[in-house]
């Protein structure tokens, strides 16, 4: 399915100065004004550790969040469609119709009671009004889409008799059932041993450019996320700190912390020598120091990173890094509030 | 040759999976696995899940009674030769569970203190050493020592379990994933302490891991199994320059390539691993290889030398020199 004409000269999602609050005493600052937009048929990355907010990120856009324990502010557009008014039927016609997840653990995340064919079904019906035996014929071709050897038989699979990569690739099956215009993937390989992840990495991938989806794809795997991403985010303590193109992040980092990251990964490293690794260990989400939330770890920290706000280095297009430091190395220094 | 400081001689375990009769079946977990560790060296362990690596870990510090088979330490056997008590002084191990390794109702001195204790340390003195050792690992004692295991992080606590494996001076640490659960920055940090410690102390390590480059980074030899057995095993260079087996090619072409222009088109392997309930006959990796020919579903293949100290066990290799 091709995104609607109409809709083409929008960014099929939209998020503009994105916060997310959990309450309590202090409250935790999962997500701090992040601000990023996403073409359809576009493949964007968000690269971070645990705790980073990445999964909180993904979550809001389908407002999966504990709704009274949670303040949001900002503003998400999905498709035009403003997602935090979202309410009651509006919201359930969002989530597997327009915008669908999938989840690191698929064994969590199936009804274990269902098969693997009533679940999706059920979808379906939902989604579309289908009646149940188009629905059924809908789910076989949905496990034929995601190679599933012998379809038919898995239909009638419970999700504990399947292995761990056929799990995952029925869960991709529920997900796209309704063919939605957004995919969000929360770090959907991780659990998965390396030989498995690539076929559902590639799966992924083929999927994402036969049906023109948009996905955002959440993992704290920087060789993953080169290999199925067009655009990479690169997120600390619940804010963006550098975006780029995939080969601007892996080639030329501008951010310390993503540069400490691709140290260690490895990238370019010599066996048994010492690792260029980043000392200390992230913030705490509900007592955020001011200025660069980096600066404690950083080694190139100075008084200018203390204070609030941090400027922003903005290179070629959807390209730029809150670093006061790469805003001196880059040619094209613009100091502003960060987007 | 001088004598390996630990060696693992025809390593078999098998669990029982449920069933009576003929009907009882059996998990292969590990079948048939020797091999040697030289003093000061660092053996890498990988392979999928479910292929040994963790049972072979267990068996070569003797949290597991092998069914058949031996581990020599310094050239004894631990058991006959030499007694277990001894043995743990010598060998330790860290696991992947930080949190479980840690006895909840302990502060980390004494986590760190209780082991020397036990083989008959005094309290004063063992204090003392977990002092040295927590500061050692990166831990300020006065801060950390007196904190349970809830109170830190997954990196602090891992600290925690490296510093209590070296409260015996041990010569040989066995890693069982030891690094896999902590953040990349985190993960680098350990890393770079187990680096530091290996050279102060000189230490040997076997060190399971599934992540590949992290296996190349720290290894001197790496050991490949699939499915309880040792498919490959090899100096690192070597090994991930010119592997012999067909399995680790494979491994090594599902690894990301962390180049945008280069990204993988084909995945090397398709399937899970088979199960290690009732493995494939002769060369259990012949179901998901694609250059299994003539012999690979009868014969299983022994281990080929195809370079010094690079042994292979896949027919391809068979023309060279066999090692019996």
């Amino acid at each position: 399915m091709t995104p609607s004409a109409t809709k083409s000269d929008h960014p099929l999602v939209s998020v503009r100065d994105l916060s997310v609050r959990f309450d309590g005493t202090p409250p935790v600052h999962a997500v701090n004004n992040v601000s990023f937009d996403l073409a359809s048929g576009e493949v964007l990355g968000i690269l971070g550790e645990s705790g980073s907010g990445k999964s909180v990120t993904l979550k809001t856009l389908l407002r999966l969040l504990p709704e009274r324990r949670t303040t949001i502010t900002g503003a998400v557009e999905v498709d035009g469609e403003d997602v935090i008014a979202l309410q009651g039927r509006a919201l359930a016609d969002h989530r597997g119709g327009v915008a669908s997840m999938i989840f690191q653990d698929p064994s969590l995340a199936l009804d274990p009671v269902y098969t693997i064919g009533q679940q999706i079904a059920e979808t379906v019906i939902r989604h579309e009004g289908a009646t149940s035996r188009v629905a059924m014929a809908r789910a076989l071709e949905m496990l034929e889409l995601v190679r599933i050897p012998s379809a038919k038989r898995r239909l009638g699979n419970y999700p504990h008799e399947m292995s761990g990569g056929m799990r995952q690739r029925a869960m991709i099956a529920l997900a796209l059932a309704c063919r939605p215009k957004l995919l969000l993937a929360d770090e959907p390989t991780t659990a998965l041993d390396a030989t498995v992840q690539i076929q559902i990495l590639l799966l992924l991938r083929e999927l994402q450019q036969e049906m023109g989806m948009g996905v955002i794809f959440v993992t704290h795997d920087i060789g993953v996320a080169v290999e199925v991403s067009d655009r990479l985010a690169v997120m600390y303590a619940g804010s963006f700190v550098e975006t780029g193109s995939v080969a601007d992040i892996i080639r030329d980092a501008r951010h310390p912390y993503s540069k400490g990251l691709l140290a260690a990964n490895l990238v370019g490293a010599v066996p048994g020598t010492r690792l260029d690794a980043v000392p200390g260990a992230p913030p705490a989400l509900n007592a955020l120091p001011e200025g660069c939330a980096f600066a404690p770890r950083c080694a190139h920290a100075e008084d200018l990173c203390l204070t609030t706000p941090v400027p922003v280095w903005s290179g070629a297009a959807g390209r730029w890094a809150r670093c006061v430091h790469a805003t001196r190395e880059g040619a094209t220094a613009v100091n502003k509030v960060a987007p | 040759m001088n004598t390996p400081i630990l060696s693992a001689h025809n390593l078999v375990k098998h669990f029982s999976a449920g069933g009576f009769g003929a009907k009882r079946k059996v998990v292969r977990a590990v079948d048939d696995v020797s091999f040697e560790l030289a003093r000061g060296e660092t053996l890498g362990v990988v392979g999928e899940s479910g292929c040994g690596k963790s049972t072979t870990a267990r068996l070569l510090v003797q949290l597991l009674t092998p069914n058949s088979g031996s581990v020599r330490f310094d050239g004894k056997v631990v058991g006959p030769e030499l007694p277990l008590k001894a043995f743990r002084r010598q060998v330790q191990m860290v696991f992947q569970d930080s949190f479980a390794s840690l006895n909840p109702r302990m502060t980390m001195i004494d986590s760190i203190a209780f082991g020397p204790t036990v083989h008959g340390a005094s309290a004063a003195e063992a204090r003392r050493k977990a002092q040295d050792l927590l500061d050692r690992v990166g831990l300020d004692p006065a801060r950390f020592g007196g904190r349970y295991a809830h109170e830190l992080s997954g990196g602090q606590r891992q600290r925690v379990n490296i510093a209590r494996a070296l409260a015996f001076d041990p010569q040989v640490i066995v890693l069982d994933e030891a690094v896999s659960a902590l953040d990349k920055s985190v993960e680098a940090q350990v890393l770079n302490l187990l680096m530091d410690l290996r050279r102060e102390r000189g230490l040997t390590y076997v060190f399971i891991s599934h992540d590949l480059n992290v296996v190349r980074h720290i290894s001197d030899r790496v050991m490949v199994m699939y499915l309880g057995e040792v498919a490959e095993i090899g100096p690192a260079s070597s090994l991930y320059t010119a592997p012999r087996h067909p399995y680790t090619k494979a491994l090594l072409a599902a690894m990301p390539s962390l180049d945008p222009d280069r990204r993988t088109h084909e995945a090397p392997l398709a399937g899970d691993p088979p199960n290690p309930i009732d493995p494939p006959s002769g060369c259990r990796f012949h179901t998901r290889c694609a250059q299994a020919f003539g012999p690979c579903a009868t014969q299983v293949p022994s281990q080929f030398a195809v370079a010094k100290g690079h042994l292979a066990a896949c027919h391809l290799n068979r023309s060279e020199e066999t090692v019996a």
